[in-house]
């Protein structure tokens, strides 16, 4: 690697060569490589594992571009008019050659950004270099954001949301008309989301208004580069950017706890592991541990604590924590203060650790992909391995931590698939056009569709889109005279008026998260007491008043709700109600599926586990049957007086709950008489009144199940209502905060988008909108995609396994059975027995 | 308030039963009437249905304002209230107050919407009891206008009067329940009753519902009161214990 740097010495000007040898560095080849590209004007990815060097390989070439500018001829426009004059030394931009905007850095986290910004700072301030780079994220105070509008620094440091917000600014063009570089960080966690959607759409907006604009991608190890490749290009196609590749770094060491003879049949707590959990974290410097669920992250950190003898400094991070104390943590962690942090999917990325030395992962992966991300955590230095403990909960995820084990040694990884853009995206981007600047309808399109995500987009979805960001795209056609945007003489269009512009841009982004409920200390006599943090308002649907639950790391007891704020007490030392353990939001990802079916097929294989874990595939071997790695196993046997069907597809929960939808339905024609179903990532199980081992199961599974069953299923099913609802909030439907949010005088004025959805699915079926929600929840809460590439697989494939007994495998799902609620489906169902309740008390 | 604190009077003194038609009999005042799964009021005796809050061309309320909602609520409620009127051909209706969402609705409303109003005027008696959103009462729209009603000893208002009225029907409050049951808790419009007064559930397609656990329910009934909760095809009886909040 050294001797590739010095091929390449001339790219790297003596005063940054300076800099390298007055830290002992030197430049790594990569990061000159990137000098490189920026020389030839080439875009480019490089994908480098973290602690690469991979953000200052980003930056490189725009600081030493900046740093070899001629000294510029004019001033810049406004305010900065006397430069070098000493009374102006605390201007920030005194003695600095203002040049306008230069390098945009997007990040997917605020907090990145100003991190960015600040290890930015040490080179320039180091090199004396005369460079401006500021960040502007959601909680930049006002004046200073005002300020970026007028004099924005050279490098500015900014989130997806911030720069869709920049780009529906009437001033956009003028912003953005000298910048440079633009350079996205992490986007292997942005690309195939819908903020990589709108992402990809902005970048065809700046590379419109800023013609010579070069674009700098920054990702951590992907299976497939192609996929980045083809979301970041321009319009030059994918084929215009050049893959830079950072050194391998050394391979992680992953270790799994085996807890031998006590790997629980089921459950996600790991309560069996917590000692050892424990005594790993005392013998380590610092470890983060990470886990799928908020839920279970307040249950380890409670654990923890009961185990706590050596009060260690062990803390807690979860998204539903109030902003300063997740703060608090991060700044205690940067100190190297703490001991361990039990965390999230929030602490997936940013902030560099230096001090973590061990990664826990407790409870199921999910993926290897996420899982690499987050060792990578733990010792930010390349020459060093990073360090990781897999913490399974139970048998059939010690079969998964031992796939992902596998798979990470041989850097074999899941990635995600490229998508189609959202178009309910795309017309909150149109919107946004419309805000900065009258547009053209051919040029917008061809502007769209050089985005990577919408390069197959078709002209007649483009003219629907514009239409329903004009009028709503009804076939009523009745709101013509309330048009959000009109097309002028010119023939172009633009936004209505102002007032409608200046909403939109309240209502910018493409993220819509579940609303959040303000947890409080309950006071005297109803008054309302501190904030402890936030809460997902579906979180609470498992609780009733009285019963005690854990959060912020404390027992609590729901005392009730009001509006918007979740009354609590202290709980004391009651054994709290532990709601949802089972609902990661990730599901198993396909591949690390197909891993632990070749697992669990592999006879040979099972001597890498635990003795117990083995003796249960053994029985399984010996009383029901160990299925071929293409087939999928179907067990059917009776118990009590139910007749049980389980199956083990290993899809994730959510296909699995759509395929338990959906035989339902099925086995209720056939006069099977189903009661119920539980699922979880591996397996299902569905119960009947009547027999199910007669039953023709090639028939019950064909695929032909996703076309009319699903339609009417789907038609009135929650998660459609729910995926509407996204969909509405983010093409500007309806507003984020819409009139009524806060309740006037105790009166809800408010619209509720279900009322919407039902009235909608009457009277125009095939509107945008609820096009837009089948795409999210076929993709997302209903994952019909993967539930069509399994029926597709097991085709012909089902081995019956006819039992007089329930079977091993089947233990830890039908564990699960009573464990959960019912998401409101069954409505019907529970309203006849709320009556019947109330009937029985008249009767008693 | 001078009204006694309601005595913790178990809910099974109710008076109340399923009718075949999916409606629930209940006894109000003196007399008893049927509570429509549509949301309806339905006084079989004197032929009159009740409905209340239709908020007429609240989707082109909000449209004005620049959020497009569909422009179907009209339509959607125009045909649930023809779909009543032909199930129990009312020699009445009564639209008991905020029956359009604005006081610029009737002008917004389609010609041939506005057409399905006046024929629910012919051949029957069409009351507008006049609501806190549509005070002016129909312009050009026929049919009798009223503050409030009195038939079959019931006294039909829009807004429900403070404390104790008793043999009031009302609307204005949009109740909803939300029904707590094992497995979970079930959100609906529902009428509520404490036997001597009622509100009804809002009718409008697009009227957003209050949970009857809100202050603004409070004091009005003299004990805890019975939910009706709107089904599908069926009102379900539900008591007060059952009710959570939101």
């Amino acid at each position: 690697m050294a001797d590739a740097g010095a091929q390449l010495p001339d790219l790297l000007p003596p005063k940054f060569q300076a800099w390298f040898a007055g830290r002992g560095w030197q430049a790594r080849s990569h990061q000159l490589e990137m000098i490189d590209k920026a020389r030839q004007v080439r875009d480019a990815l490089l994908i480098a594992p973290t602690g690469g060097g991979k953000t200052l390989a980003g930056f490189l070439p725009s600081l030493i571009e900046l740093s070899e500018r001629p000294p510029a001829n004019t001033a810049p426009p406004r305010s900065v008019t006397d430069l070098g004059n000493p009374s102006l030394e605390t201007d920030h931009f005194a003695g600095a050659k203002w040049s306008g905007l230069h390098t945009l850095y997007i990040s997917p986290l605020k907090a990145l950004a100003v991190d960015v910004e600040r290890n930015l700072t040490a080179p320039i301030l180091e090199m004396g270099l005369p460079i401006t780079a500021e960040s502007r994220t959601g909680d930049t105070g006002l004046a200073r954001r005002q300020r970026q509008r007028v004099k924005p620094p050279e490098i500015l440091l900014t989130t997806p949301e911030q720069l869709a917000l920049l780009c529906a600014w009437e001033g956009a063009r003028l912003f953005f008309e000298s910048l440079r570089c633009v350079i996205l960080d992490e986007i292997h966690t942005l690309h195939a989301s819908k903020r990589g959607d709108l992402l990809a759409l902005d970048l065809a907006r700046l590379s419109r208004l800023a013609p010579n604009m070069r674009r700098v991608g920054l990702s951590a190890t992907v299976d497939d580069p192609e996929v980045i490749k083809r979301w970041m290009a321009g319009p030059a196609g994918p084929a215009a950017i050049d893959l830079v590749r950072g050194p391998p770094g050394a391979p992680p060491i992953v270790d799994m706890l085996l807890s031998e003879g006590r790997v629980p049949w089921a459950g996600h707590t790991a309560q069996h592991a917590m000692a050892e959990v424990y005594e790993t974290i005392k013998r380590s410097r610092t470890a983060l541990v990470f886990v799928n669920t908020r839920f279970q992250a307040e249950f380890a950190f409670q654990e923890l604590w009961r185990l706590n003898e050596d009060a260690l400094p062990i803390a807690l991070h979860h998204g539903s924590l109030a902003a300063e104390q997740r703060r608090k943590v991060e700044a205690a962690m940067a100190k190297g203060s703490l001991r361990a942090v039990v965390c999230t999917s929030t602490l997936d990325l940013g902030i560099d650790w230096g001090d973590v030395d061990l990664v826990i992962q407790l409870a199921s992966p999910k993926g290897a992909a996420r899982m690499v991300q987050r060792i990578g955590r733990a010792n930010h230095r390349l020459d060093e391995p990073s360090r990781a403990l897999f913490v399974p909960a139970n048998r059939f995820e010690m079969l998964e931590c031992q796939a992902a084990r596998e798979a990470i040694a041989q850097n074999v990884l899941d990635g995600d698939e490229p998508r189609d853009g959202a178009l309910d995206v795309l017309a909150q981007h149109v919107m946004g056009c419309a805000c900065s600047e009258p547009f053209d309808l051919l040029e917008l399109y061809d502007e769209v569709t050089s985005a990577g995500p919408y390069r197959d987009l078709s002209w007649e979805d483009f003219e629907q889109v514009v239409d329903f960001v004009s009028t709503g795209g009804y076939a009523l056609k009745t709101y013509d005279r309330f048009r959000r945007i009109v097309r002028g003489e010119d023939g172009r269009w633009r936004v209505r008026n102002g007032e409608i512009a200046q909403r939109h841009r309240l209502n910018v982004g493409a993220i819509v998260s579940p609303a959040m409920l303000a947890v409080r200390m309950a006071g005297r006599r109803g008054s309302v007491g501190r904030k402890i943090g936030e809460i997902e308002e579906g979180m609470l649907e498992m609780l009733d008043p009285g019963d005690t639950f854990v959060f912020a790391g404390q027992v609590w007891e729901l005392v009730g709700i009001t509006n918007l704020d979740v009354l609590v007490r202290p709980g004391g030392a009651k054994d709290p109600k532990m709601p949802s353990w089972g609902g990661s939001k990730f599901a198993l990802s396909t591949f690390l599926a197909k891993r632990v079916r070749q697992l669990m097929t592999d006879q040979e294989h099972w001597q890498v586990l635990p003795m117990d874990v083995r003796e249960w595939l053994e029985a399984q071997r010996d009383r029901s049957l160990i299925p071929a790695e293409d087939e999928m196993l179907l067990e059917t046997f009776a118990r009590g007086r139910r007749h049980f069907m389980v199956c083990y597809p290993f899809d994730g929960r959510l296909a699995h709950t759509t395929l338990a939808m959906l035989l339902t339905r099925r086995l209720e024609r056939a006069g099977a008489a189903p009661l119920g179903f539980v699922c979880n990532d591996y397996a299902l199980a569905v119960w009947a009144l009547n027999p199910l081992d007669d039953m023709n199961f090639d028939e019950l599974f064909n695929e032909d199940m996703l076309g009319d069953d699903l339609e009417a299923w789907l038609a009135e099913s929650f998660m459609m209502k729910r995926a509407f609802k996204g969909c509405a909030i983010v093409a500007g439907l309806i507003e984020r905060r819409f009139p009524g949010d806060k309740q006037k005088t105790g009166r809800q004025i408010t619209f509720s988008t279900d009322l919407i959805y039902d009235v909608l699915r009457r009277h125009e079926p095939d509107h945008l909108l609820l096009r837009c929600a089948r795409a999210d929840a076929a993709t997302g809460l209903i994952d019909v995609a993967r539930l069509g590439q399994m029926l597709t697989r097991i085709r012909g494939r089902i081995r019956h396994a006819r039992l007089d007994h329930l079977s091993p495998f089947s233990v830890p799902i039908l564990l699960e059975i009573g464990k959960e609620r019912s998401p409101g489906q069954a409505g019907e169902i529970m309203l006849a027995e709320a009556e019947e309740d109330l009937i029985a008390e008249a009767l008693s | 308030m001078s009204a006694p604190a309601p005595a913790p009077v178990p809910s099974y003194a109710y008076d109340f039963a399923a009718a075949p038609c999916g409606s629930l009999r209940v006894g109000l005042a003196a007399g008893e009437v049927m509570l429509r799964a549509s949301g309806a009021l339905w006084l079989a005796r004197e032929g009159a249905l009740v409905v209340a809050d239709l908020h007429l061309e609240k989707g082109s309320s909000y449209a004005a304002r620049g959020q497009l909602l569909p422009p179907y609520d009209t339509r959607e409620t125009l045909d649930r209230l023809e779909a009543e009127v032909a199930a129990l051909a009312p020699a009445m209706v009564i639209l008991l107050g905020d029956t359009f969402h604005d006081r610029r609705s009737e002008d917004r409303l389609a010609g041939d919407d506005a057409e399905r109003l006046r024929a629910l005027a012919r051949s029957r008696t069409l009351v507008w009891v006049i609501g806190n959103h549509d005070a002016d009462g129909p312009q050009a729209l026929p049919g009798e206008t009223a503050d409030e009603l009195s038939l079959a000893g019931l006294t039909l208002r829009h807004e429900p009067r403070g404390g104790s009225s008793p043999g009031e029907a009302a609307g204005h409050l949009h109740p909803a329940a939300k029904v707590r049951a094992p497995r979970g808790t079930v959100r609906r419009r529902c009428f509520v009753t404490d036997g001597e007064r009622i509100v009804l559930p809002a009718f409008g397609a697009y009227a957003g519902g209050l949970n009857v656990r809100d202050q603004a329910f409070a004091g009005l009934f003299a004990r805890p009161p019975l939910a009706g909760a709107l089904g599908k095809a069926r009102v379900h009886a539900v008591g007060w214990r059952q009710l959570a909040a939101d």
